[in-house]
């Protein structure tokens, strides 16, 4: 690897993933102490978590992207297998069906169809080059490819993670383009259908997420029940000010009044004892962290980067969007985490994973 | 962005991502402008409600006063209780909490949701629900509390009568302030929830027992379960007080009283301090200061031999025949007949058209004053009381305190009745008829005296013509510096009755009890000389061939009322047996136990035996009254 290749906004990257992995991990104690499972505090695991995450960052970052592209479309296909056996071998967990396990070893195929949607929608608008935008094939073919790990992950149910599945692919066609006026207005009309088909699919809507939309509407009308969730968010948000309650200052936090702590909720938590000042800041080092996603894009050498790259950028964004808003009380409560900050495992794997590609696309550059 | 490498074609692509950038960046600015509203803008406001979260304040109930008998035995202190509140504001889902806490105490649940939902006030402002919970009860409920948001126990204090049913109606119960008390005037001040006393003791000096509630500021977590303490102001405990009735001899009362449905009311005729107050039946004031249950208040009230009544001081009888010392300081004072003016009695005199009867058929010969109290001639009492005319009688009894409030520090006294021909025309719009006069006489018709009264009126006589208003409290204790300090008792005022009208009467009364033919000669004491007038008032109207087959409830009502020693007395007694039949077999007993009682205890031997004439006393006192 060419040495060069590697310039000052990189360090720059470094710098700010590490400030907020710190954050992250410092907030993540602060609540948490040393309240850990089997014995392990938890901002340890996260800790163990974020290192393993490196390390598959590394190998992200080392094998030649334009490798696995060329194997998109098998390891999109063993993907969805994947997800396919979840239902008939999965374990459950919490009301959902997320995870297979080997031996002792459990992870989530929705996290891997990430991957694997990521590079076979990449592989196929590469391949298309389109020009002018994507015509209706394209885009029903690339639906297509969407659709089916989503609908499978929707079943489990994780809305989350099909949303932010779909956010690749929304991400992707905006900046590809439609071709046509034509597909501009099918798509809005689509999307605007989509309250009928949602109606169909309201009804397979599980309780509890109707419940989210409700309460996304009036948290007021429900203080004490789903609606909670966000009215203690946003008290503890606010009643942090400007400059924050100070670490263990969190009265909000501290009390358990806020539900998730350390997973959904952990930017509340940080808001309440950092205040805005704080938040600005946190806002800052991820804004660094997507601009160098978006420089990523603009500097890939191929198409294919380009695409991969925007895919990334725009899940990394979307969970930022989702995760943050809904803390803040602009979004209905979707359980996804913020990336990076977050206590879990798969998050920060898949995350550190996927800027590794970002890496891995960033220094090929220069190659041709 | 330097270093561009794509081909011309797909400059559009990089347009698009700028603009993709763009839209993130906008939703970075919407997103941090949002928070700036939070944060910045708002601050103030979810601070406010994060504090409401976790701060409350917590209202503590102060100790109420202990109250104590003359020599500082306790009668009446506080005892822990827990107390178990709920906090709306902290209950997720109030009828799954209230469910799951029917498991471990018994309360009705229904009622409570109910209750929860209707109830509108601060959400944070914690609902007593149930008191006194046993430590099974609050075992269980802080060990499940974890699944308890918003249930509280608090430990508090419960009122406790030491002695059980003893003094009940004197000492009373407390209470929560009821809806209709804070509507008056008297309570408009006070907090709801607040602990008044609702009877007896209780209620005359709750001021004094109150106490003033401390606060602390608690932090709270989410379950609403007190975490800290953040800042306390301590409850100020109440004032002691120490009253005036001696413990060995209200005991002694009690049990002489037994279950016979009455009373016995015992004071010093020197001060008018109160020693003993008896009412039967009574009640379990334990029980009322608790929160008694809706079921057990009704059987209370509809009790038809009223437990809640102080006959003491509630119940109006017919004084009887111990009416006569007042009709007899009457014919003295007006001069209306000399002591030593004899009457015939046979047995009966006739008025009018009507026959009027002596109790003792055949009579008792010739009677002058002495004898008529003595032996307690009715006939002697007709001729004088006619001679001195129905208002005549009336102005004596006011004088003795009867007819009137005594106004002593209890509530709901009631005043008893002395008729006139003035309250006749007004109240019953009715002129008066001299044959009335007769019964009037003999304490019968119209007059109605209370036990305390009567005890008054013979405590006048006792202390030579000083009537003193009948009280409780002697003594306080100030709750922060321990200074006990005296009640200054009111001034005894002077009765319009000679001394030498009144040694009189006292001789007669001494009769009573220690000549042969004395109405009470059977309760005699060895220990100390007693003067006293049995009455035995009509209950109906009896025929002429006396019968004891009557049933109880219209037996004659027992009266005995004493004072002891006949010289220097310090204690004067009045006791009342509902439906009891004689004074002198069924009331003078209990009185001499009671007179008795406080002797005993005095320190040095008794007075009668300081007396070496004691025994030539009797014999004299046999030979005279004829």
């Amino acid at each position: 690897m060419d040495t060069r290749t590697i310039c000052g906004f990189d360090r720059l990257l470094f710098i700010a993933l590490f400030l907020i992995l710190a954050m992250g991990v410092l907030s993540i104690y602060s609540v948490t102490g040393s309240l850990g499972t089997q014995g392990t505090p938890l901002y340890l695991k996260q800790i163990h978590w974020i290192i393993l995450g490196w390390l598959v960052f590394l190998v992200m970052a080392w094998i030649d992207y334009r490798e696995f592209a060329r194997f998109a479309y098998p390891i999109y296909l063993v993907t969805v297998l994947t997800l396919a056996l979840v239902p008939i071998i999965g374990r459950t967990g919490m009301g959902a069906k997320r995870w297979l396990t080997l031996g002792s070893f459990s992870f989530q195929p929705s996290e891997l169809a990430k991957i694997g949607i990521l590079l076979a929608l990449a592989k196929y608008f590469s391949d298309a080059a389109p020009k002018k935008g994507l015509n209706l094939r394209q885009l029903l073919t690339a639906s297509g490819l969407l659709l089916l790990p989503v609908l499978f992950i929707l079943k489990q149910p994780d809305l989350g993670t099909a949303l932010s599945i779909s956010s690749i692919f929304l991400s992707m066609v905006f900046v590809l383009g439609l071709r046509s006026r034509f597909l501009i207005y099918f798509s809005l009309i689509s999307m605007m259908i989509s309250p009928f088909v949602g109606h169909f699919g309201w009804n397979h809507l599980k309780d509890y997420q109707k419940k989210r939309i409700f309460t996304f509407m009036n948290p007021a009308e429900d203080p004490t029940g789903t609606g909670y969730q966000i009215i203690q968010s946003k008290i503890a948000i606010g009643s942090g000010g400007f400059f924050g309650k100070g670490l263990f200052g969190g009265t909000q936090s501290q009390l358990k009044f806020l539900p998730e702590r350390h997973t959904d909720f952990i930017f509340s938590v940080f808001a309440e004892q950092w205040g805005f000042l704080g938040v600005l800041v946190l806002f800052i080092l991820f804004f660094l962290v997507i601009l160098w996603g978006i420089e990523v894009a603009t500097l890939s050498k191929d198409t294919l980067g380009s695409i991969i790259a925007v895919g990334i950028v725009g899940h990394f964004s979307f969970y930022f969007f989702v995760n943050v808003g809904m803390t803040l009380g602009v979004m209905p409560v979707v359980g996804v985490p913020l990336p990076l900050v977050s206590y879990g495992g798969s998050a920060m794997v898949t995350t550190l994973g996927l800027l590794g590609l970002l890496l891995n696309i960033k220094v090929r550059r220069l190659i041709h | 962005m330097a270093g561009r490498f794509f081909p011309q074609e797909d400059r559009g692509l990089e347009n698009k991502i700028h603009w993709f950038c763009a839209l993130i960046v906008a939703g970075l600015v919407l997103l941090l402008l949002r928070a700036w509203n939070l944060q910045v803008v708002n601050e103030a406001y979810y601070l406010n409600l994060s504090e409401n979260n976790r701060l409350r304040v917590v209202e503590t109930p102060p100790p109420r006063g202990r109250i104590y008998d003359r020599n500082g035995a306790l009668l009446v202190n506080n005892i822990p209780s827990f107390n178990l509140y709920l906090v709306r504001g902290d209950m997720p889902d109030q009828e799954a909490v209230v469910n799951r806490l029917a498991l471990y105490s018994k309360i009705e649940a229904d009622q409570i949701i109910e209750k929860l939902k209707k109830e509108k006030g601060d959400a944070y402002r914690p609902m007593k629900i149930k008191e006194d919970l046993s430590l099974w009860e609050v075992a269980q409920i802080e060990g499940h509390g974890l699944d308890l948001p918003g249930v509280k126990i608090e430990a508090e204090f419960k009122r406790h009568a030491v002695s059980g049913m003893l003094g009940a109606h004197l000492l009373g119960y407390v209470s929560e302030v009821t809806q209709k008390q804070l509507a008056s005037e008297k309570y408009k001040d006070t907090k709801a929830g607040t602990i008044v006393g609702q009877y007896g003791i209780e209620q005359s000096y709750d001021a004094m027992l109150q106490g003033v509630p401390g606060e602390k500021r608690i932090e709270v977590d989410v379950l609403g379960h007190e975490r800290q303490v953040i800042r306390e102001r301590l409850p100020q405990r109440g004032d002691d007080i120490f009253l005036s009735l001696d413990l060995k001899v209200q005991k002694t009362a009690e049990a002489a009283l037994a279950t016979r449905p009455g009373a016995i009311v015992a004071l010093d005729p020197r001060n008018g301090e109160v020693l003993a107050m008896v009412s039967h039946p009574a009640f379990d004031p334990n029980i009322l200061s608790k929160g008694a249950s809706s079921e057990v208040w009704a059987a209370l009230l509809e009790d038809k031999k009223r437990p809640l009544t102080n006959r003491v001081i509630q119940g109006q009888y017919p004084p009887g025949s111990t009416f006569k010392i007042v009709v007899a300081a009457a014919i003295l004072e007006t001069q209306t007949a000399s002591p030593a003016r004899e009457v015939e009695c046979r047995g009966f005199t006739r008025f009018g058209n009507r026959k009027f009867r002596d109790w003792k058929v055949g009579g008792h010969g010739t009677v002058n004053l002495h004898r008529s109290l003595v032996e307690s001639c009715d006939i002697y009492y007709y001729e004088m009381g006619h001679e001195l005319g129905v208002d005549a009688i009336a102005a004596a009894s006011f004088s003795f305190g009867l007819g009137a409030l005594t106004g002593i520090d209890l509530p709901f006294e009631k005043p008893g009745l002395i008729p006139t021909k003035a309250w006749k025309l007004k109240a019953l719009k009715e002129q008066w008829y001299p044959g009335e006069t007769l019964s009037v006489a003999i304490g019968q018709g119209f007059v109605s005296t209370t036990p305390l009264q009567l005890a008054t009126m013979v405590g006048a006589v006792a202390s030579n013509g000083v009537w003193h208003t009948p009280h409780l409290l002697i003594k306080r204790r100030d709750y922060k510096t321990g200074l006990i300090s005296e009640i200054d008792p009111q001034q005894g005022r002077r009765i319009p009755v000679s001394n030498a009208a009144l040694r009189v009467i006292k001789g007669g009364l001494a009769g009573v009890v220690s000549e042969k033919k004395g109405t009470a000669m059977k309760s005699r004491s060895d220990l100390v000389s007693i003067a006293g007038k049995t009455g035995t008032a009509q209950v109906v109207a009896r025929p002429e061939k006396e019968t004891d087959i009557l049933p109880e409830a219209f037996q004659d009502h027992a009266w005995f009322v004493a004072f002891a020693p006949v010289d220097n007395p310090e204690i004067a007694v009045a006791v009342l047996v509902e439906n009891g039949g004689h004074g002198g077999a069924a009331a003078a007993p209990l009185a001499t136990r009671v007179i008795e009682s406080y002797f005993l205890e005095q320190e040095g031997p008794p007075p009668l035996a300081k007396n070496e004439n004691a025994p030539a006393l009797r014999l004299e006192s046999e030979g005279a009254g004829a």
